[in-house]
């Protein structure tokens, strides 16, 4: 089988997410990679470096610029005419092209996969990860987004896969790119740091997050994160979110405090090798999934952890 | 313009789903079925377009077993002017979902279509952005902010490092996100006038749609469980604890 991967990045450099997903391609057969973008020839060289790649496709036209879906699904669907499968990452960009191409494929995407059990079955999560489901597709060819989580990382070198321009069908007039607002974080980004801090809305306000969350973070190197109940009441900017709604993550080590642990945000961690809980509730449901549990008011416990760390 | 809204009936996001015994799926006799929260806030926005003089009629879908019309009478109770139920048994799944509502959107010519982003019981998220390829519209995926104004809609969309705001050429499809607005609540009057509201039955053969799946789940089971954890009595321990698990020296 060839498969198509879609390599997420933002022109200059290739986002983590793409080498999971070069993993779960791996198990289905040969590895082909596709860069769309524009003025993005360094991101076509580090693909091209990605241990398992046997060649890299690459689109650079100002139409794809933003990787906008209604640009990027055609050129996705003309390249796949030589391919048995195609995997994006099961972040924002990811979800909103695959499906795309996936309808003009006329075949049902397999959405948010976590196990490749065989060339036409998968496993994923429903039902905000209460239930794990295992499908086998009856179409011709794959369209597949993985969870970045769930597969180990392609070593980002070891690979020498040539480069071949693929000219695309350019801009289609549909959407325009207006602006963006990006958070600027100089912490790990969220989805691949080893270590999460995250805060809930036990912390009463945006100062309190700033002020115990943050430094605890830095103590650890860790990224921060939250749960929707805190984007909700304006503590953070919503790309901090944790949860079924937000970003999925499965660091080494979470910790989660004053969060209490509903459903919506334990479906975004609860892979989490390590959760540790801080809260002032001994009932709080984090506490049924929690390694280690510390009851104590956050207000109190959390500077003293950060000034004996 | 219209505005064309489709709802989906979905477990109650309050309930956590049991695992039948046999791995066939989720139990979903006798608990209670809502609609799901991303399609109650695509209902929202579509009342706010109506609202402001953008939209002058607003028709909810939905595709799904009979019982669904309770769904779209909320829906109707919300705002909706007028509802299409399209009854089918068992899974219909995003790909068939969506041709079922290009056909519908081929009669109805809708200047927007809103959509949830993804539906809480398969977490599928691909329905909007299969039915924007069916009809060759683009897509406002993830929106927290719709904008029409002339022959455009600026729709900004919740990205993984933050906002994105894109110009979308009418029609278009806009899938909503949690942020764009705060659903209102139906009033009892309300619940009664949308009783009278005009409710079409149809069926896929109407729109000549093939449903079979091709997905089949070969099954549904529980997610492995965390071990019980400790509690440890202070700060101290808790220190001891992370040196130990090597996050700090």
């Amino acid at each position: 089988m060839k498969t198509l991967v879609l390599v997420e990045h933002d022109n200059a450099s290739l986002k983590d997410a793409t080498l999971a997903t070069v993993s779960a391609a791996a198990k289905l057969g040969e590895v082909h990679l596709l860069v769309a973008g524009a003025g993005c020839a360094p991101v076509a060289e580090a693909a091209a470096k990605i241990a398992g790649v046997a060649k890299v496709h690459l689109a650079d036209d100002a139409a794809y610029a933003h990787q906008l879906p209604e640009a990027v699904a055609p050129l996705v669907v003309s390249v796949m005419d030589h391919h048995d499968a195609f995997l994006a990452p099961a972040t924002t960009t990811g979800k909103n092209i695959a499906p795309r191409v996936a309808a003009l494929l006329d075949v049902m995407q397999v959405s948010d996969i976590i196990a490749v059990d065989g060339p036409d079955t998968f496993t994923r999560p429903i039902y905000a990860g209460n239930a794990i489901a295992k499908v086998q597709t009856s179409d011709k060819k794959l369209v597949i987004t993985v969870r970045g989580t769930a597969f180990e990382k392609a070593a980002k070198d070891g690979g020498s896969a040539a480069i071949e321009a693929v000219s695309g069908t350019g801009d289609n007039g549909l959407s325009s790119f207006v602006s963006a607002e990006l958070a600027s974080s100089e912490r790990p980004e969220l989805t691949s740091a080893k270590v999460i801090v995250s805060g809930g809305r036990g912390l009463g306000s945006g100062e309190n997050y700033h002020a115990i969350i943050e430094p605890l973070a830095d103590k650890l190197g860790a990224a921060v994160g939250a749960s929707r109940a805190a984007v909700d009441a304006g503590f953070v900017p919503n790309d901090y979110q944790v949860g079924q709604t937000g970003k999925i993550v499965a660091p080494e080590v979470y910790i989660a405090v004053g969060i209490s642990g509903a459903i919506q945000h334990l479906a975004g961690m609860k892979d989490s090798k390590t959760i540790i809980a801080i809260n002032k509730d001994e009932d709080a449901p984090i506490f049924q999934v929690a390694d280690i549990g510390l009851v104590a008011d956050l207000f109190k416990a959390v500077p003293e952890l950060t000034s004996k760390l | 313009m219209k505005i064309l809204v489709p709802v989906k009936r979905v477990l109650d996001y309050n309930l956590k789903p049991r695992v039948k015994a046999d791995g066939s799926g989720v139990d979903l006799a006798n608990v209670k079925l809502s609609m799901n929260p991303f399609d109650e806030i695509a209902v929202e926005e579509a009342i706010r377009l109506k609202e402001k003089g953008v939209a002058t009629e607003i028709i909810a879908v939905s595709i799904g077993e009979a019982k669904a019309q309770e769904t779209l009478r909320t829906a109707l109770a919300m705002g909706a002017d007028r509802a299409i139920l399209v009854t089918q048994e068992g899974t219909v799944e995003p790909l068939a979902v969506a041709k079922i509502l290009k056909a519908i959107a081929d009669e109805e010519k809708p200047g927007l279509i809103i959509l949830g982003k993804q539906a809480i019981d398969d977490d599928s998220n691909q329905t909007g952005q299969m039915l924007a390829a069916l009809l060759g519209w683009a897509q406002g995926t993830f929106a927290s902010k719709v904008e029409v104004s002339g022959d455009t809609v600026n729709v900004t969309r919740e990205v993984d490092g933050g906002l994105e705001t894109v110009a979308l050429k009418l029609p278009a499809i806009v899938t909503t996100d949690l942020r764009l607005n705060e659903p209102r609540y139906a009033s009892l009057p309300n619940i009664m006038k949308a009783k009278s509201k005009p409710l079409a039955q149809k069926t896929p053969g109407d729109y000549g749609v093939d449903t079979t799946p091709r997905h089949t789940t070969l099954n549904v089971s529980e997610p492995p469980k965390r071990q019980a954890g400790i509690k440890v009595a202070d700060v101290d321990e808790l220190v001891g604890k992370l040196k130990a698990l090597g996050v700090v020296a």
